[in-house]
């Protein structure tokens, strides 16, 4: 199927009543966890994963699309009217966003983030949608050997590019490879790890960590006490919400940039969103003509970090529909998600389920449009979520996590588990272990293993096999270059300054 | 040396060790390899001989970074330490540790009272010991929480809600 006629079948999958209706809960859904800070996407969807089992995969995956790059329209409303990050993607947002605020600009400035949001957020599925179908085909010549190489390349990135100690990092996905390996292996029938308990015969579900390491970890930190930050208002009426033809003038480089900047950071493992915007809004900057006005208000250095989180977000998808490798939480969720429901995301992904591929990019284009629609007349609407009271959501989360999990196993042992992982969440959290690496560690742990183990059985044994082939060699030395970029001084400055950015 | 002990690296990075040396333990007792390939050992063994490397290397490097501390407080007003360092607000860690117990409880007793009484009384635990509002609000959040999941997820959805002895 060339792209044009899978993308005239996409829309004829998303433009259906029932995956419109989706499309909008999740662009929807997903502005209201981005406007509310402390919720992220990767806890809404893991809450939500398990709801989904009952429902159509082409609209469920619509919909957790639709909540991870709606989330990213959102945050931009906190950063710009409180000085607060709604999420992190959106922290460059708060330097010129809310400045401009102040100066009571408020208007342009979440018209702004919502024009460049959905400009970039297009370009960004353009690309995905050019990209992701030869590079599929590319990756149809990896065996079990290139598989293992592209995974621990994977998890290598992740690991450097989530926190500060890479021993931290490493530590945490091994937690991650641990929990993936328990249950019963299905090479020799032996159990490992299982503690004698039957429960754990069939290994721990996915969705039992995803919600206790994000949702009830994030309840917990969350209830440590904050500063209450004051609002500024949103100006009433979409014309006092409009930039005007200066400010899109200015911002033309902004959404060009941002776009593609956005993109290549997505499809980089472990880079993540955070850093594609402070990224694109370093490089506006740089080549400003006014570099001295970004800080006080610039709509520039609104445009660029705004455009970038949203093109990231597609970009991110390519490794993990075509290769089935996620490069961060979120995507791991959504891996999770597809695979709970059948599917196999990799090489064979677009020729085997060509409907859920071509659905989901149209539903893109859709969900963009939508979010536009969303986010400039209802900002105000949105706003006055942030009046409302943090005590309400905390009994929310915790039932929608217990109900999440509960409807998946119907066993009030993974309720046990649930609390467990909150708790092993919240520990992370305060100890500085980044969770990414784990949750990576879970999901691929099961074919990181099978890929290892069929490749010594290709070579009866030899570990030669990992380096002989091209490819497999080229990526683990990718690999293991990327673990000691850490011991050069100013390489891991960079890299130090990247997670500071992040956090 | 108290200064070390009151480091959450290095307690992090015991507990990880005694787990690598568990999971290698368990790997051991397992096949490394047989005549079709690597057994169910292979991989456990080599991430939990990684675990318990990396273990040590968190614990010898928070011991340094106190024993350095240690000696820049002789001498200096001392830097500020890392978030790890830190021992958590209490306060914070308290409200935390106080609502994931009400969590434990919660599911616990939810063999006994079903979902729905032991949600209504999580939440009440939340709204009005941890976050000290009125009994009022508590009991209507508590009790209009409880009615919204039962009639969203067990009525509108027909979801399984966890069913107790007496409900």
């Amino acid at each position: 199927m060339d792209i044009f006629s899978g993308l005239m079948h996409g829309f004829a999958v998303a433009l259906t009543p029932a995956n419109l209706a989706m499309c909008l809960a999740g662009c929807f859904l997903g502005t209201i966890v981005g406007v509310l800070p402390g919720l992220g996407p990767p806890a809404t969807i893991a809450m939500l994963l398990p709801l989904t089992f009952r429902m159509d995969p082409t609209g469920a995956i619509i919909m957790l699309a639709g909540i991870y790059y709606g989330a990213k329209y959102g945050g931009s409303t906190t950063s710009i009217l409180l000085n607060i990050p709604g999420e992190s993607a959106s922290a460059a947002t708060c330097f010129d966003g809310y400045q401009m605020a102040r100066k009571g600009r408020a208007g342009p400035a979440l018209g702004m983030a919502a024009i460049s949001s959905f400009i970039a957020g297009t370009i960004g599925v353009v690309i995905l949608m050019l990209v992701a179908p030869p590079l599929a085909k590319v990756s149809l010549a990896f065996s079990s050997p290139e598989y293992f190489g592209l995974m621990c390349m994977g998890l290598a990135m992740v690991v450097l590019l989530s926190g500060h100690s890479l021993v931290k990092g490493l530590l945490s996905m091994l937690l991650g490879l641990w929990i993936a390996g328990m249950g019963t292996d299905l090479f020799s029938a032996t159990s490992r790890f299982t503690f004698g308990r039957a429960e754990l015969l069939g290994g721990i579900d996915f969705v039992v960590v995803a919600i206790g390491v994000f949702a009830i970890g994030e309840v917990m930190a969350n209830l440590e006490p904050t500063e209450p930050a004051d609002m500024l208002p949103v100006p009433k009426g979409l014309k006092n919400l409009l930039p005007t033809w200066e400010d899109m003038k200015r911002c033309r480089f902004a959404f060009f940039q941002g776009s593609i900047l956005g993109f290549l950071v997505g499809v980089l493992p472990g880079a993540g969103s955070t850093i594609a915007s402070f990224l694109t809004y370093g490089v506006e900057k740089a080549v400003s003509k006014h570099p001295e006005e970004f800080g006080h208000g610039a709509i520039e250095g609104v445009a660029a970090p705004e455009g970038a989180n949203n093109a990231e977000t597609a970009g991110a998808l390519v490794p993990l529909l075509t290769l089935g490798i996620p490069g961060s939480g979120t995507t791991a969720i959504l891996l999770a998600a597809l695979v709970l429901w059948g599917f196999k995301p990799g090489p064979l992904f677009i020729e085997e389920s060509p409907a859920l591929f071509w659905g989901l990019v149209a539903s893109m284009y859709i969900g963009n449009a939508m979010l536009l629609l969303l986010n400039l007349p209802l900002v105000g609407v949105f706003a006055q979520l942030l009046k409302m009271p943090h005590y309400a959501m905390y009994p929310l989360i915790l039932g929608v996590s217990i109900v999440g999990v509960y409807s998946n196993s119907s066993s009030v042992f993974d309720l046990g588990l649930l609390a467990l992982f909150g708790l092993a969440g919240y520990a992370m959290r305060k100890l500085d272990f980044p969770t990414a690496p784990m949750i990576l560690g879970l999901v691929l742990g099961d074919n990181m293993e099978k890929a290892l183990r069929q490749s010594l059985m290709m070579s009866q044994g030899h570990l030669g096999i990992l380096v002989s082939r091209p490819i497999s060699a080229a990526l683990l030395v990718v690999a293991a270059l990327l673990l000691v970029v850490p011991l050069f001084r100013r390489l891991n400055a960079t890299r130090l300054q990247m997670i500071d950015q992040d956090g | 040396m108290q200064r070390l002990l009151r480091t959450g690296d290095f307690w992090a990075g015991l507990v990880l060790a005694a787990l690598g040396a568990y999971i290698v333990g368990q790997a051991r007792g397992w096949d490394y390899l047989t005549e079709e390939g690597p057994g169910a050992g292979f991989f456990p063994l080599w991430y939990g001989i990684a675990m318990i490397v990396l273990s040590l290397a968190l614990v010898a490097g928070s011991a340094l970074k106190a024993r350095t501390g240690d000696r820049a407080r002789g001498q200096a007003p001392g830097p500020v330490p890392d978030a790890a360092d830190r021992v958590p607000s209490n306060v914070g860690l308290y409200r935390a540790l106080a609502c994931w117990l009400a969590l434990v409880v919660s599911i616990a007793i939810m063999k006994v009272v079903g979902f729905i009484i032991s949600f209504a009384l999580l939440s009440w635990f939340i709204v009005a010991i941890l976050c000290r509002q009125r009994a009022k609000v508590a009991f209507f959040v508590s009790i209009g929480g409880a009615v919204l999941f039962w009639a969203l997820f067990s009525w509108a959805l027909d979801m399984n809600l966890p069913a107790g002895v007496l409900f």
